[in-house]
């Protein structure tokens, strides 16, 4: 393999692993900001527990957020050491907001986690509910920087190329490309529905378990509606990526979608077999496809004309098959997540949530699902901005470092490689451990849940349902 | 296009604060690292270790990664061409860095010995690697890295490790060791407290004859660093690494341990500002007949450096002000509790 390869490879698996993390940080730290609130404002009488729920999924955040510190220092210098030619050309514009992230943003998250997490005794309960805003804020502008610098990468603003190197001319122009508001709405609410659906997850098997039950029913109800607005949000936001896509990245758009020939009143695939680089390959089989709507989606015109990928040289198109898949299949996901949400909130709506072990065992099921969305939707993102590195600007052939030789990229993979697995068992492990534990029981032994227990069933699922209200 | 004098001297001088700030405080978390096995021997003294650092050291590292992104920023040619030169370094103190962060969290989670004594030994050699290999980038930067026409590294991995680059490297493990002992003075008591003290010592002797060995090797091995001392005022910097360091003694001897750990940080402010005169107008020299990374000629546009300067100028009295705040509220010695590591 040659080093660039090599070099794909490697930023692939660190940027993927890396990203379950802060996903699960920013929507895990808005659960916990919201139960800090209830807990400061001592909603219901129920200040101890809101207490014992946040610092629970505080705990929860601290050891998610550690994996995503370590994996995202590597972030931060790849650029550097496997795409020095890219680094070289792009610093003026792209080094601004990682720099402006560490001094906005990261000093804040991760000076008041320490708050958070070593304050108790040392600050006071409104100081505490401070930290735990300072903390999400903090993972909010990480996003916004982080956004800006990816999202310039697609949709290049606000610069011109002086001597072979990209400089800026516009900082408002270059922040505020044409991608980054689609762009960082959908992946913030992405991210709310990813810790969402953890936190809701982990909830509804406590109360499927009849364990923790106090913190658990406090907690559903609040995961639940931000992960069926945060699954509603993905669909909106996704809309707009998907529009502005088609308007700024046509290439991109029709690989996507695999649309070989521009013409008007185009379909929308549902389902079809994997689509093939040459249009003649395209294999044939059962599909499901919509007549005309996604001219209708893309442009509100059921006969609106869309650009194929006939309009580009073969060679800037990206690769189809897994452009295609990966946001099919997103959207497939996306569409369960808020299907199962839904129900959810019908459910909450009738107060008949907890009388639903159905849908608690599918909450359950349904907890990775946004992480995995996620996933595939940055694969679609990326791998569907190939062979760019900046689109139509730079191929990513031409960004990676020149002086590195292969086996020196050989050896970091595999280190990383191995150290990543590591790392993802004992989180995993760790996980495993700290839901097992659960929060901590009740001052006066956990009265409420022996109290629950020795109730007969169906009362006891009763009683819990009429007190989400 | 970049022509701003004042801009770019600006930003080399900013980016050496930002390595002074992190070398002072994440050089006290690597430092506490560095003698955990042997400062703190029983389970609970290693907690106390752990803990001492526990709120404050993701906020340390954070001024690496703000240096590294403000490099990126201000002089992307030297960002590209160091980290793809030293590439198996920078990989191995970001592998180092990673299991370090991560020993800290997930130590304590287990009460199993194994385990415990695992994380113990990676917090210890994950703080130490990086600890010496930075000094060791740092020795290959100050004698002049190989560059070929074009600006790019044109060594060998084996080439970073000459003896005088390891010397740099033995350099800053033992000032990291002298300031995470005087961390340890104001952050534990008891036993614990008695072996900082013996290790502060140490670490400020071996800082200053490692200190003095590199200065004096350097005229040979690194002669265009002392350009910069041809004007006379900047004899000065190096004089204030010399008295910060005699005076740390003192006082620890007097029990005067915040002043030692101002002490300690002055040295170690003084020998970056060392460098970064004999540097200067460079930031990686070029060994033998390259063309050198200067300031000028691998800055970013004046637009660019004018955008980060505002950025910094109102965002980072907030840092500051909220790092003060929090090292505030958590001084004075350890005790454990239920939300300890």
């Amino acid at each position: 393999m040659d080093v660039e390869q090599l070099a794909r490879i490697q930023f692939a698996i660190t940027i993927g692993f890396h990203f379950f993390f802060p996903s699960i940080s920013i929507g895990i730290g808005a659960i916990v900001l919201v139960l800090e609130t209830l807990r400061v404002r001592n909603r219901h009488g129920k200040a101890d527990t809101y207490d014992r729920a946040a610092a629970f999924w505080t705990r929860i955040f601290a050891l998610t957020f550690v994996v995503g510190v370590g994996s995202g220092l590597v972030m931060e210098f790849q650029f550097g050491t496997n795409w020095a030619q890219y680094s070289a050309f792009v610093g003026d514009i792209f080094g601004a907001p990682l720099a402006a992230e560490g001094i906005l943003a990261f000093f804040l998250e991760s000076s008041f986690l320490g708050l958070l997490v070593f304050g108790h005794g040392r600050i006071s309960s409104r100081v505490r509910w401070f930290a735990a805003l300072m903390v999400v804020v903090g993972t909010l502008l990480s996003a916004v920087w982080i956004l800006i610098a990816n999202s310039w990468m697609q949709t290049p603003a606000g610069y011109q190329i002086i001597d072979g190197r990209a400089r800026l001319t516009d900082f408002f122009a270059a922040a505020l490309n044409p991608s980054i508001v689609p762009r960082y709405l959908h992946t913030v609410a992405s991210a709310l529905t990813a810790g969402a659906f953890l936190a809701l997850g982990v909830s509804a098997w406590y109360v499927l378990k009849r364990r923790h039950l106090s913190v658990a029913r406090a907690v559903v109800p609040i995961a639940l509606v931000t992960a069926f607005v945060g699954s509603a949000a993905m669909f909106a936001t996704g809309d707009m990526s998907a529009k502005q896509v088609a308007r700024t990245q046509p290439a991109k758009f029709a690989g996507i979608m695999a649309i070989y020939s521009t013409s008007t009143g185009v379909p929308m695939t549902i389902f079809a077999l994997p689509p093939t680089q040459r249009a003649a390959d395209i294999p044939q089989g059962p599909e499901l496809q919509v007549a005309r709507l996604l001219s209708f989606m893309t442009y509100g015109d059921w006969n609106a004309p869309v650009t194929g990928l006939d309009q580009f040289p073969a060679q800037d198109w990206p690769p189809i098959a897994l452009s295609f898949l990966s946001y099919h299949n997103m959207v497939l996901l996306g569409t369960l997540m808020l299907l199962v949400m839904a129900f959810g909130a019908y459910y909450l709506w009738r107060r008949s949530l907890f009388r639903r072990p159905f849908w608690l065992r599918a909450a359950v099921l349904a907890t990775p699902l946004p992480l995995i969305a996620i996933q595939l939707g940055w694969a679609t993102a990326e791998i569907g901005r190939q062979p760019w590195i900046v689109y139509g600007v730079m191929r990513t052939a031409d960004g990676v470092s020149r002086i590195v030789p292969a086996e020196q990229v050989a050896i970091s993979l595999g280190l990383l490689v191995g150290l990543y697995v590591l790392l993802g068992a004992l989180w995993l492990y760790l996980m495993r451990r700290e839901l097992g534990h659960g929060p901590a029981p009740a001052p006066g032994d956990g009265g409420d849940e022996a109290a629950l227990d020795e109730l007969p069933r169906h009362e006891n699922a009763l009683r819990a349902g009429q007190d989400v209200a | 296009m970049a022509e701003n004098g004042f801009l770019q001297a600006a930003w080399f001088l900013l980016i050496g604060v930002l390595l002074v700030g992190y070398a002072i405080l994440d050089g006290f978390d690597l430092g506490v690292g560095m003698q955990h096995l042997t400062t703190a021997r029983t389970d609970d003294e290693r907690r106390i270790l752990m803990n001492s650092i526990g709120p404050v050291w993701d906020g340390n590292e954070v001024w690496l990664i703000t240096a590294g992104g403000a490099l990126f920023a201000a002089f992307p040619k030297v960002y590209a061409t160091v980290f793809s030169g030293f590439y198996l370094a920078l990989m191995l103190v970001l592998a180092a860095l990673i299991l370090r962060a991560v020993s800290l969290e997930f130590r304590s989670k287990e009460r199993g010995r194994a385990w415990r004594t695992t994380w113990d030994v990676a917090f210890c050699v994950g703080s130490l690697l990086p600890a010496v290999l930075f000094g060791v980038a740092i020795g290959n930067v100050m004698r002049g890295v190989p560059l070929d026409g074009q600006g790019d590294y044109a060594g060998t991995f084996t080439g970073l490790l000459s003896p005088f680059a390891l010397c740099v490297g033995l350099l800053s493990a033992a000032m990291f060791l002298m300031q995470g002992s005087t961390w340890l003075l104001n952050k534990t008591e008891g036993a614990v407290r008695d072996r900082a003290r013996r290790t502060a010592n140490l670490g400020m002797a071996a800082t200053l004859v490692l200190w003095v060995v590199v200065t004096a090797w350097s005229r040979s091995e690194a002669p265009a660093l002392w350009d910069g001392f041809g004007f006379i005022p900047a004899w000065l910097v190096p004089v204030a690494v010399v008295a910060a360091l005699l005076a740390f003694p003192v006082l620890i001897r007097r029990g005067r341990v915040v002043a030692a750990f101002a002490a300690s940080s002055a040295a170690i402010a003084a020998m970056v500002a060392t460098l970064g005169i004999g540097l200067w107008p460079n930031l990686v020299p070029a060994r033998d007949q390259g063309v050198s990374l200067a300031v000028s000629t691998t800055a970013s546009s004046d637009l660019t450096l004018t955008v980060m300067l505002i950025i910094t100028v109102v965002g980072f009295p907030f840092v500051l002000a909220y790092t003060a705040w929090i090292y505030r509220t958590f001084r004075g010695p350890v005790h454990l509790d239920e939300h300890s590591y």
